[in-house]
């Protein structure tokens, strides 16, 4: 019997490697989409990992809405300082103000939809024939059926019912002038794995995904950080809490967990024992049962 | 605590909603535990809406706004789920609508194929179907469930004839293990916890089964076979000479003082350091993503194979391939279509349909004109350069091929090199 064997996280990580030289290979002007959020660290990580000695060969582009965190901010700042690669920031705030996306109002407004709009114009910007994400299968029911080389047309829309299929580990990217394509490294990683990943590698994370107090708005049931985005509804009282955050999105719209969680190992414990999905707390997946494919077909990540 | 050292088991099941698929992969998930709450209150919350009398554990794996109106699955499904064993993946495949396109796709990464067959009906045409897609794909191993045995009244005799039906079957396959399991996929028996209906049945339950299946030699470890992705070169001060070859290795053992050549050159020299992220690799193998630096300088990059001196693969612009043809326009002799192979890409010419294979009852159609969608056949392709290959039943990384329309870009075949 043979001893060549290497486990889940090293075979998702070879996995992921190839993917990511394979996009470099295949494409002329590939980026990679930086949320700020864990997925996007944890890919930046591997980026890295893929191309070492080199430095990353590509930039890293942020849609800032306006509305993130301020620990994201600070930490992707560092980070592109330490990697030395080029951050190019894509801003939703131009987007409003140039009458290209248009504000939505009312106390649930959220920016989220209106990446699409920033998305796509810097994309177009640059020329990017391939934006690399940090998306994965297990996170929501449209994305179970992504590619990890996704065809996007000239408008940037996703066709589920239309995709090309994937065998072996042969990537097909190749496409007509103006499309372009959305790749997935770590299509086939869990919440679980992803965070056993960070602690076997000792990867960095922004503060917010450790255990803090907080003012917090308890809304529907979901626990949002108070901010100068959150507009108190009536009977609303802002309470200070123990928290941290699953996943991180835009401030008035990424629900918070109740967590004495300070570091990776008890993190590992909580979600082995946890009930509910990391994205249970996004506002944005809750607006209909098909939010989430409605948004990729336009052009969302 | 360490992380959980634990392998990685891919797997597919193909099969309708009829054979209890989707009650079998929901149990699965459930017992488990890899289904949340919240997962599960919106799976509750749209069978109710849709008046259903029970819990329809396909909504969790069909996504799409299509596949619920229509209450069918279209496109394979990764469903994701752990033990404190193993960690799994799931190519759901569905049974009806472009069956051979997405069981080919799932079976293509597959380690096991669950293949499902209802008690009350016995061997039916799907099976055949399902077992031939394993066995062309070179799954290596196989589980046959037998499904709903609550509905035969548990019964060793249905049981058993199904297990000689499918056997004398099976001599036309080459699938090399195959189990038989007796399961309710809706009671649970034998599925994680063993049946108290079934005491004739003295085999493992089915999780157990795929917990402990030895998956470590799917890989081939014999023929050292790295296809190049690119070449590293750092242009930095401190790494001026850095000349790193970057791939996956697709077969055998590769160790830093091993002898090999690279491919098309023909050149010979001695690795020097196999690394990652600048961690020196004692010894790499399938599926390892390493970067891979040599004593001499050579010129070779991307599409090019290293390998051992004295084990080469075949090298060739005629091949012979097993096709899964994927396009709704036929495949006909004298087309030009792109392939992609390992990491190489070239041109080519689709110079012979030689038969189609029915996949029902396996017999060869000769003397054809065209393989249509969904059809399986055996062709010639002459490539515009030589290809470094083996044959698929050796290694399924070097021995495969996709085919891309020139035009459109679609990937409209996937072959296997015979």
């Amino acid at each position: 019997m043979s001893n060549y064997v290497i486990n889940h996280l090293r075979e998702l990580e070879s996995e992921a490697i190839f993917v990511i030289r394979e996009i470099a290979a295949q494409f002329e002007n590939p980026v990679l989409l930086f949320s700020g959020g864990k997925d996007s660290i944890l890919l930046t990580h591997l980026v890295k990992k893929a191309f070492y000695p080199a430095k990353i060969p590509f930039p890293l582009i942020h849609v800032d809405t306006g509305h993130n965190f301020p620990e994201t901010i600070a930490f992707r700042d560092a980070l592109v300082e330490e990697l030395g690669v080029q951050l190019i920031v894509g801003s939703v705030q131009e987007s409003i103000d140039k009458g290209r996306a248009k504000e939505e109002t009312g106390a649930d407004a959220s920016r989220n939809a209106l990446q699409i709009v920033s998305l796509l114009d810097t994309l177009e910007e640059y020329k990017v024939d391939a934006a690399m994400g940090g998306a994965r299968r297990d996170e929501e029911k449209a994305r179970a059926k992504e590619r990890f080389f996704s065809h996007r047309d000239e408008f940037g829309q996703w066709d589920p019912k239309n995709q090309r299929p994937e065998l072996w580990n042969l990537f097909n990217g190749r496409k007509n002038y103006g499309e372009h394509f959305r790749v997935f490294p770590i299509s086939n990683w869990t919440e679980m794995d992803v965070w056993e990943y960070i602690k076997l590698e000792n990867i960095d994370l922004p503060s917010l995904y450790f255990s803090h107090q907080r003012d917090c708005v308890v809304r529907d049931g979901v626990i949002l950080a108070n901010s100068e985005f959150i507009k108190l509804k009536p009977g609303e009282e802002v309470v200070n809490m123990t928290i941290r955050y699953r996943t991180c999105g835009d401030m008035p719209i990424t629900g918070a967990v109740e967590s004495e969680a300070d570091d990776l190992t008890k993190i590992i414990e909580e979600i082995a024992t946890t009930r509910t999905t990391e994205r249970g707390g996004r506002a944005d997946d809750k607006r209909a049962e098909t939010a989430m494919e409605d948004r990729k077909k336009q052009g969302y990540f | 605590m360490e992380y959980k050292d634990i392998e990685l088991l891919r797997f597919t099941t193909a099969g309708s909603v009829d054979d209890g698929k989707s009650t079998l992969i929901g149990r699965l998930l459930y017992d488990s535990k890899s289904i949340f709450q919240d997962q599960l209150d919106a799976v509750e919350e749209s069978s109710k809406n849709k008046g259903f009398d029970y819990v329809d554990l396909s909504l969790l794996t069909d996504g799409l706004k299509s596949e619920r109106e229509q209450g069918i699955t279209i496109d394979v499904a990764y469903r994701y789920f752990a033990t404190p064993k193993r960690k799994f993946i799931v190519a759901d495949t569905p049974g009806h609508i472009q069956y051979t396109r997405n069981m080919v796709t799932g079976a293509s990464t597959a380690n096991l194929a669950i293949i499902l067959i209802d008690a009350r009906k016995g061997m039916l045409e799907q099976t055949h179907r399902h077992s031939f897609i394993a066995s062309l794909l070179r799954i290596p191993h196989a589980i046959v469930c037998v499904n709903k045995m609550d509905l035969v009244d548990y019964s060793e005799d249905v049981f058993n004839k199904i297990i000689a039906d499918f056997k004398s079957f099976a001599t036309k396959l080459n699938i090399s293990d195959i189990q038989f399991i007796p399961i309710s996929a809706l009671a649970g028996d034998n599925v994680v916890n063993t049946s108290e209906n079934m005491d004739w049945y003295k085999g493992s339950t089915l999780m157990y089964h795929l917990e402990t299946v030895h998956i470590s030699s799917d890989y081939n470890h014999i023929d050292c076979r790295f296809p190049i992705q690119s070449v590293i070169r750092p242009h930095t001060l401190e790494n001026q000479d850095f000349r790193g070859f970057a791939g996956r290795i697709d077969g055998g053992v590769f160790k830093p003082g091993d002898r090999v050549k690279t491919l098309p050159s023909g050149f010979t020299s001695t690795i020097k350091t196999i690394e990652l992220n600048g961690e020196q690799i004692e010894e790499a193998y399938a599926p390892m993503s390493v970067t891979m630096t040599l004593e001499d300088e050579i010129d070779t990059s991307r599409g090019d194979m290293i390998v051992r001196e004295n084990n080469v693969p075949e090298v060739g612009q005629d091949i012979e391939v097993l096709v899964t043809w994927m396009n709704s326009n036929p495949l006909l002799a004298r087309t030009k279509v792109v392939i992609k192979h390992t990491t190489n890409e070239c041109m080519a010419m689709v110079k012979e349909l030689k038969y189609k294979v029915d996949i029902n009852t396996l017999h060869r159609i000769e003397n054809i004109d065209k393989i249509e969608m969904n059809g399986i056949g055996r062709i010639s392709i002459r490539t515009s350069k030589p290809l470094f290959y083996d044959a698929y039943r050796r290694n399924r990384q070097t021995g495969s091929i996709i085919i891309i329309d020139e035009q459109t870009n679609e990937t409209i075949g996937a072959g296997m090199i015979i």
